[in-house]
């Protein structure tokens, strides 16, 4: 069986219905052992008090705010090369959970920032890249709601997404060499463990994996929602000639 | 080809307006900012680089709806996409028009307006230089948005909210190369970037353009 | 020779003709009849290439079609002569003053085209057709906003062009008088069912 079946609607719609409950049950569990977890059962960090304890919403939600852009541009190219209309369709439903998870990690950043930092805002690399982030989010999203013709509207967003993935590279290349800024390394990269201790390390896991199960939720939902709502204008259309 | 370009830039010379206003449009932008940000010259100087660069991307901004609107209106894109030229080299022939018409007096005149900005002398020649590498990219990268938006009625707004994200690694280079000229230091890399990125707009977005314009006109 | 096989066309992913099946022979002229809405402005787009197919598919010689659509492609503060020659040299430098003759445009080639009445413009319009040098003529309403008078310019000068082995597709609802024509009528090719993509499934 080929994985190309499951772009067909109808076996999306139902492998995704089976799927769904489980997604929303493994989400819910995953993320409320990672948060209580995080939050009340691990150690205030010596530097940092309790103020570090963000991170269980920080840094999920910033690598989900990347990941969900890789992943319209993985379905962006599956409609461009194979015309599935569910790939399109799924680009379209995870941009705004994308957007939401930037929003996120953009503002629980700032209230980390604050009290370490001294300052909401700073123009650093990794917050400037994300606030670029967050236009080119919003762009693509203008550009869905902006077209009517459904077919049109997915060709062109299309094309916005493989041109905005070279130009948001570069943006994150020209905004390193802009500044070099005061936001502390990836902490979570195997060759630097030692940055995080396991105490913290483990529940941390645990918010990631929710979260991304959360993403995974939050885009079945949303898809299904848009086939649904495809399937009703061709409806609508029928009658009309009839 | 030829015959296009020409067409291109004797509407832009015919119906005035449409490049003027964005030179109009920079003058203004340069007298305002001294006015709202005070007259000391030490502010102005640092300030200097980005205004120039921010004002010349928005004053490129405000034309590039016209670039492809204004054929798909009276029906000549259509024809255009029909003829025996690759819609891929209209692209690329419209926005050289459009950058003769904008990008270029742009450059020309943001000398006279570094005057008001009391831009150190030293800056002047990476400003023009940095202007006309750059404003290469803000056209292309522009009319790739423009063929993004054609077939829209509310395209305007829309337009900038594409091409801005996208102006952000020129607007990056450019104002460093003028800021560290400005300042007397090493400005090789910023300026090979900004050439770069000139450079694989130009060879890359007409076909990006091209498609868009194909599924636009469908 | 231009012919289509079992073409199906789609207006806005909804498909609007089907089964259309026809060949048109150099010399040939091929009128398309059917009410507001029936398709032939999508017919003629797909046959310019400038859309494709929803379903089966068409034959033509590469770089063989003039496309005249409902809007004229005139830029209003350019001459009538400028508008013409722009034309001419995007198609390989045809001269133009033989279609300025044959449309009865002489008197007005340095008027701005801005400043020419309705009639006038689809003239110029049309003789844009000549200096493309193209075989096959696909024709939008070409007689629109025309005089009698010059409908039947217009018809002697489609007369001249498939006299000349060239060919033409026009959707018109007015008579242009022209022997070598055969009419199809869309209605009976009119798509009944709507297929749209594989989304009916979805819910099988």
């Amino acid at each position: 069986m080929s994985i190309w079946e499951y772009a067909n609607p109808k076996k999306f719609m139902q492998t995704s219905a089976w799927a769904l409950p489980w997604a929303v049950g493994l989400t819910v569990i995953l993320l409320i052992v990672g948060l209580v977890w995080g939050f009340f059962f691990t150690p205030d960090d010596y530097k940092q008090g309790s103020t570090v304890k963000i991170i269980y919403l920080h840094v999920p939600s910033a690598m989900m705010a990347i990941n969900a852009w890789v992943m319209m541009l993985v379905t962006s190219l599956i409609w461009i090369v194979r015309r599935h209309h569910v790939s399109a369709l799924a680009a379209k439903a995870a941009a705004p959970v994308g957007l939401t998870f930037t929003l996120i990690a953009l503002v629980t950043g700032a209230l980390w920032g604050q009290p370490m930092w001294g300052t909401w805002w700073a123009w650093d690399p990794r917050l400037t890249s994300f606030l670029i982030l967050t236009l080119f989010y919003f762009g693509y999203i203008a550009l869905w709601a902006a077209i009517e013709d459904p077919d049109t509207a997915a060709d062109l967003t299309s094309i916005l997404c493989l041109v905005g993935s070279v130009f948001a590279l570069l943006s994150r290349y020209a905004v390193n060499f802009w500044n070099q800024g005061l936001h502390q390394g990836a902490s979570l990269s195997l060759d630097k463990e030692e940055n995080v201790s396991d105490v913290f390390w483990v529940p941390l896991l645990v918010c990631i994996a929710g979260f991304v199960l959360l993403f995974v939720t939050m885009v079945l939902l949303r898809t299904r929602t848009e086939i649904r709502s495809r399937r009703l204008k061709a409806l609508l259309a029928r009658e009309r000639v009839a | 080809m030829k015959a296009l370009l020409l067409r291109d830039l004797r509407l832009a010379f015919r119906s005035g307006g449409g490049f003027g206003l964005g030179l109009a449009f920079f003058f203004l932008l340069s007298v305002l900012v001294p006015l709202g940000v005070g007259p000391e010259g030490g502010t102005l100087a640092r300030i200097a680089p980005g205004i120039l660069w921010v004002g010349a991307l928005l004053a490129c901004l405000l034309s590039l709806d016209r670039i492809f609107a204004l054929d798909h209106e009276d029906g000549s894109l259509d024809l255009l996409a029909t003829a025996p030229i690759p819609l891929e080299a209209v692209v690329a022939l419209k926005a050289l028009a459009h950058w003769i018409v904008t990008g270029l007096p742009l450059t020309l005149i943001a000398p006279g307006l570094a005057i008001f900005l009391n831009l150190p002398p030293a800056g002047y020649p990476w400003l023009i230089l940095s202007l006309l590498l750059g404003t290469p990219a803000l056209s292309i990268i522009g009319a790739f948005g423009a063929a993004l938006t054609v077939g829209l009625r509310r395209g305007g707004l829309l337009l900038s909210l594409l091409v801005l994200p996208l102006y952000v690694p020129t607007l990056i280079f450019g104002g460093e190369v003028v800021r560290r000229g400005a300042e007397d230091m090493a400005l090789g890399t910023p300026l090979a970037l900004l050439a770069a990125i000139s450079l694989g707009a130009t060879a890359l977005l007409p076909f990006a353009a091209a498609s868009a314009l194909r599924v636009n006109l469908r | 020779m231009l012919s289509t096989s079992d073409l199906a066309v789609a207006r806005g992913g909804v498909t609007v003709l089907q089964g259309l099946t026809f060949a048109v022979a150099p010399g040939q002229a091929l009128i398309l009849r059917g009410p507001n809405g029936s398709g032939k402005t999508t017919l003629l787009r797909t046959l310019a290439g400038l859309q494709p197919p929803a379903d089966g598919t068409y034959q033509l010689p590469p770089d063989s079609v003039a496309y005249a659509a409902h809007a004229d492609g005139l830029k209003s503060t350019l001459t009538v002569a400028e508008n013409l020659s722009f034309w001419s040299e995007i198609y390989g430098g045809h001269p133009i003053d033989q279609a300025l003759t044959l449309l009865n445009l002489t008197q007005l080639t340095r008027r701005r085209a801005g400043e020419l009445s309705a009639g006038q413009k689809r003239r110029l319009g049309l003789a844009r057709l000549l200096v493309t040098g193209r075989r096959i003529w696909l024709l939008d309403e070409p007689t629109v906003s025309l005089d009698v008078a010059s409908v039947a310019l217009f018809a002697d000068v489609v007369r001249a062009h498939l006299k000349t082995g060239g060919l033409a597709v026009i959707a018109t609802h007015v008579d242009l008088g022209l022997p070598e024509a055969t009419t199809l009528d869309l209605d009976p090719h009119r798509a009944r069912v709507i297929q749209t993509t594989d989304f009916d499934e979805a819910f099988a």
